[in-house]
């Protein structure tokens, strides 16, 4: 399946390319930082945000000449699991170090995405990770783009990058901008 | 003769690796000194003599690239040597850094031995 959403003629971000730089970034982080294995699941495009949803998901916001969100979401299990590999010290309930660790693999894994992406797409800013641990919550973007999933399968239990991204209706809106432009928002029910 | 070294990153899991790095490797190391932000990192070398700067780029109140900047225009930090850490990969943004007085750059996800080889060139 193939979806490009085009600004000019020589810029194009397929879904097949999000899912590919996905999927290196992610594994990049993995196999680096983590010492963990990654087998890759079947992507696909979501009407939506990622929702409804329960565990811990982090939210990150990218923006520039193109610009969206970023999410990277897992099981409570499976967030202590990645803190304890990271960290090397085990975890037995969700606390801060654990949603720090899990922001810090959102904000390696987004933010090689965007450098990559930065190569055909010009600089792009990336916001500081915003982690919530819950259950019942959903996630909304205003924006109306597609979502790009790609989930992995590691240890019997399913992680997923979500990655929305359009050109940006505000060209100025260059680089650093991203910290104040996070475009996801969420609600606790 | 041991070395002050202080670690900026908004997240204290990677202030944690780094500290383990530091400690693993075959350097002079003395104290480690943590720091959350650009603001924190220049409020604390008022009272901290450092011989070594690990910072990010990416982190709230003042980013790495402000930090280092401010770093290099102070007559008691411009000779510290300074490496950046960070997700930021991009050509310009290391130019930038470098342009600004960098001494490394290294980008996250990193290895233990990446860290090593920067700090056995300046330590």
């Amino acid at each position: 399946m193939s979806r490009g959403v085009r600004a000019k003629e020589d810029e194009e971000v397929t879904h097949e390319k999000l899912v590919a730089l996905i999927r290196q970034a992610t594994r990049d982080v993995f196999t680096t930082m983590l010492g963990m294995e990654l087998a890759d699941g079947e992507p696909y495009v979501d009407d939506s945000a990622p929702g409804p949803s329960e565990g811990v998901i982090a939210l990150i916001g990218l923006a520039g000449r193109w610009a969206g969100s970023g999410t990277f979401s897992c099981t409570a299990a499976m967030a202590m699991r990645l803190a304890s590999q990271l960290l090397m010290q085990p975890y037995e309930a969700i606390n801060e170090e654990v949603l720090d660790a899990v922001g810090e693999i959102t904000n390696m894994v987004l933010g090689n995405v965007k450098t990559s992406l930065e190569e055909e797409l010009g600089p792009m800013g990336l916001s500081i990770p915003t982690v919530v641990y819950g259950r019942n919550f959903t996630t909304r973007s205003v924006a109306r783009s597609k979502w790009t999933v790609v989930p992995f399968h590691v240890d019997g239990e399913v992680i997923e990058v979500h990655l929305c991204l359009a050109p940006s209706r505000d060209a100025a809106a260059h680089g650093r901008a991203a910290r104040e432009r996070v475009t996801a928002v969420l609600s606790i029910e | 003769m041991p070395v002050d070294v202080m670690i900026v990153d908004d997240s204290a899991a990677i202030r944690k690796i780094l500290h383990r790095v530091l400690v693993q490797a075959d350097v002079p190391l003395g104290k480690v000194i943590e720091a959350g932000d650009g603001v924190e990192a220049l409020e604390k070398l008022k009272t901290h003599k450092v011989g070594l700067i690990l910072s990010d780029i990416n982190m709230p109140n003042m980013d790495g690239l402000a930090l280092l900047g401010a770093l290099k225009a102070q007559e008691a930090t411009r000779d510290v040597p300074v490496i950046m850490v960070t997700t930021e990969g991009s050509s310009s943004r290391v130019m930038e850094a470098v342009n600004l007085g960098a001494s490394g750059y290294v980008r996250k996800p990193f290895t233990a031995e990446q860290i090593k080889e920067k700090l056995a060139g300046l330590l």
